[in-house]
């Protein structure tokens, strides 16, 4: 019994392994995380755990259910969700209307009431509005409430994606280097947040990172990656300290 | 400018945000429902046009401006619709039924549309759906048995509850009645989770499925909902037009209805009507403006399609937001004047996509 659980994942493309049998486990309620140098594979496990790449080999199973052959929305249905390394928000939306899609895995109107909108559609979407704005609350967007994506900047975008995949209320969150592109400041909000979201929400973290002080800071375990193998697990220091990453990271001696 | 105070969820998703929507629409329904008095038989003729039109603005802008899907066929279900409701007229069924009808099996042809839609995008979705077009337009001219083939179909003035809506005033007003609940269906739909999902599919894809959207349900849902909405106002257009032909559905026709939906703003359901307004009164102008023109160049037969290509360039290229784009600037500047910037709606090009896979 495990809440996450990655077995002997490998995908190659073409002859390239992006990764080769990479198996790990994640704990409930712990901030795992997955480190290792440029082209080590670690967006490549985010896209096959979000199904967005079919694994070669190997299998994925989520709360004990073998979740391998879903397709990327049935993914989100089981509670899901995740962030991306470069942002892909909805750009023409406001920062409300992006954080409500995030409640589409708890939409339960079927579309003829939705086209006469009946009293229980106006009831849900008064209810999503709530949970959305507990998201707003918790993540201090709302100055931004009303603007459009398009014209924010990074670090905003960065909180609303965020910020839009906590409104899925989901179980494990995964985030895809979310300090990527933010500056010291950001990175700190940033790292009470993930704190917040494990301790106050109680939702599983897993993500990708390269800010080591992030890492150290709010990590329980930490997984190393190089070459699209495994290298090294373990608690941050383990891992910062382990040979074989000092040497991915480094290089070895000639 | 006007500033909302927000104290509740409810404003959000309320139909008018504030009073000065209320007093503008309802003018703007009282002049619509006193039409048949102020209006002549021309402008009459023009309004059914125009609501009708609508309509189809309607699906298109679902489809086109909310779902981010392009079809280059919709004239096909404009057909679809016409013919359905003339043959079914034909056969005695009444008009609640045979409309219901139009709509229903346009969105099962839409359907069928919509699955090449799962796998192709942009350019080479409107090649598929153009190809559609001149399948239907082809479908129509052969099957004489059915649809009389070349030679055409007459179609009877509608008639509901043993009373035939022969005045302009009657068919004007079933009109007016279906384009606004086909107004209120799609303003529903936008504020619920199906709309929403439409928006996210045109925005990011990978984004929208890893929120949970199923594209392909959402996709064909779009597809389905447009053809209903266009087979709805194909079912007005043949009894409007008294009789039908396939040369009334040809591939030009369908990029007309897309002109409706470029010039009247992409994303914006006012666009649906201020561009099928504008599609249908360009051509008086033009008739109009005949008068004034050289003698050689007003006999020249492809004046009018010069007139609506050099106007899609221009819209696209000056006004990419279109009629309600403009209307939206003009409001703004007056609001915020002295304050108005030039680049206030300029959209900001996005930042670095990721993970594009394929």
């Amino acid at each position: 019994m495990s809440f996450f659980r990655a077995e002997s994942l490998s995908i190659h493309f073409g002859g390239v392994v992006a990764v080769d049998k990479v198996s790990f486990e994640v704990e409930k309620g712990e901030v795992f995380t997955i480190i290792g140098p440029n082209g080590a594979g670690k967006t490549t496990i985010f896209n096959l755990i979000g199904l967005l790449y079919r694994p070669s080999e190997g299998r994925i199973v989520f709360e004990d259910r073998d979740m391998t052959g879903l397709n990327p929305s049935e993914v989100a249905a089981l509670g899901i969700a995740r962030t991306f390394q470069n942002i892909e928000l909805f750009e023409h939306a406001t920062v409300l209307q992006n954080l409500l899609i995030g409640r589409h895995r708890h939409s339960g109107t079927a579309f003829w009431e939705e086209l006469l909108f009946l009293p229980r559609v106006k009831r849900a979407e008064l209810a999503h509005r709530e949970a959305v704005e507990k998201v707003i609350d918790f993540l201090d967007l709302a100055h931004y409430r009303e603007s459009l994506v398009a014209g924010l900047p990074y670090g905003v975008r960065k909180v609303v994606e965020l910020g839009r995949a906590l409104a899925t209320e989901p179980k494990l969150l995964l985030l895809d280097e979310p300090s990527s592109g933010l500056n010291p400041e950001e990175t700190d909000d940033m790292a009470f947040w993930i704190e917040d979201i494990k301790k106050e929400l109680g939702i599983t973290v897993l993500m990708v990172e390269h800010d080591m002080n992030l890492v150290s800071r709010v990590s329980d375990r930490v997984l190393a990656l190089n070459m699209g193998a495994a290298i090294a697990q373990g608690t941050a220091a383990e891992v910062q300290r382990h040979p074989a990453v000092i040497e991915a990271y480094l290089g070895g001696p000639a | 400018m006007r500033f909302i105070f927000k104290t509740d969820y409810e404003q959000d998703i309320r139909l008018f945000k504030h009073g000065g929507q209320v007093f503008w629409y309802g003018l703007l329904g009282i002049v619509l429902l006193a039409a048949p008095w102020w209006a002549g038989e021309y402008v009459m003729s023009q309004l059914h046009f125009i609501l009708i039109y609508s309509i189809v603005g309607f699906g298109l802008m679902m489809l086109v401006g909310f779902t981010g899907q392009i079809s280059l066929g919709h004239a096909a279900f404009l057909a679809v619709g016409a013919y359905t409701e003339a043959l079914m007229q034909a056969a005695g069924v009444p008009f609640v039924v045979s409309i219901a009808s139009a709509a229903a099996f346009s969105a099962a042809v839409g359907v069928i549309v919509g699955l090449p839609a799962l796998r192709l995008k942009g350019i080479y979705l409107a090649i598929a759906t153009l190809a559609f077009n001149v399948i239907v337009e082809e479908i129509i001219t052969r099957w004489e048995s059915l649809t009389g083939g070349n030679s055409g179909k007459h179609v009877k003035p509608v008639e509901m509850f043993g009373y035939a809506l022969e005045s302009d005033a009657a068919f004007y007003y079933l009109c007016l009645v279906l384009a606004t609940m086909c107004c209120l269906g799609c303003i529903n739909l936008l504020r619920s989770p199906t709309g929403r999902a439409f928006v996210a599919i045109r925005d990011s894809e990978i984004s929208a499925s890893c929120m949970g959207v199923n594209l392909a349900k959402y996709k064909t849902m779009s597809f389905a909902l447009s053809a209903a909405l266009t087979g709805i106002g194909g079912a007005l257009y043949a009894h409007k037009l008294a009789f039908i032909s396939p040369e009334q559905f040809t591939l030009l026709v369908s990029i007309e209805l897309i002109t409706i939906v470029i010039l009247g703003g992409i994303g914006f359901l006012h666009g649906a009507v201020l561009g099928a307004a504008f599609v249908i009164v360009l051509p008086q102008l033009i008739s109009l403006a005949k008068d004034y023109l050289p003698e050689g160049t007003a006999a020249l037969s492809g004046l009018q399609a010069t007139v609506f290509g050099l106007m899609l360039v221009l819209f696209i290229i000056f006004e990419p937001m279109g009629l309600y784009g403009r209307w939206l600037k003009v409001r703004t500047w007056f609001e915020l004047f002295p304050f108005y910037r030039r680049g206030m709606f300029r959209r900001q090009k996005a930042y670095m996509k990721s993970e594009r896979l394929r």
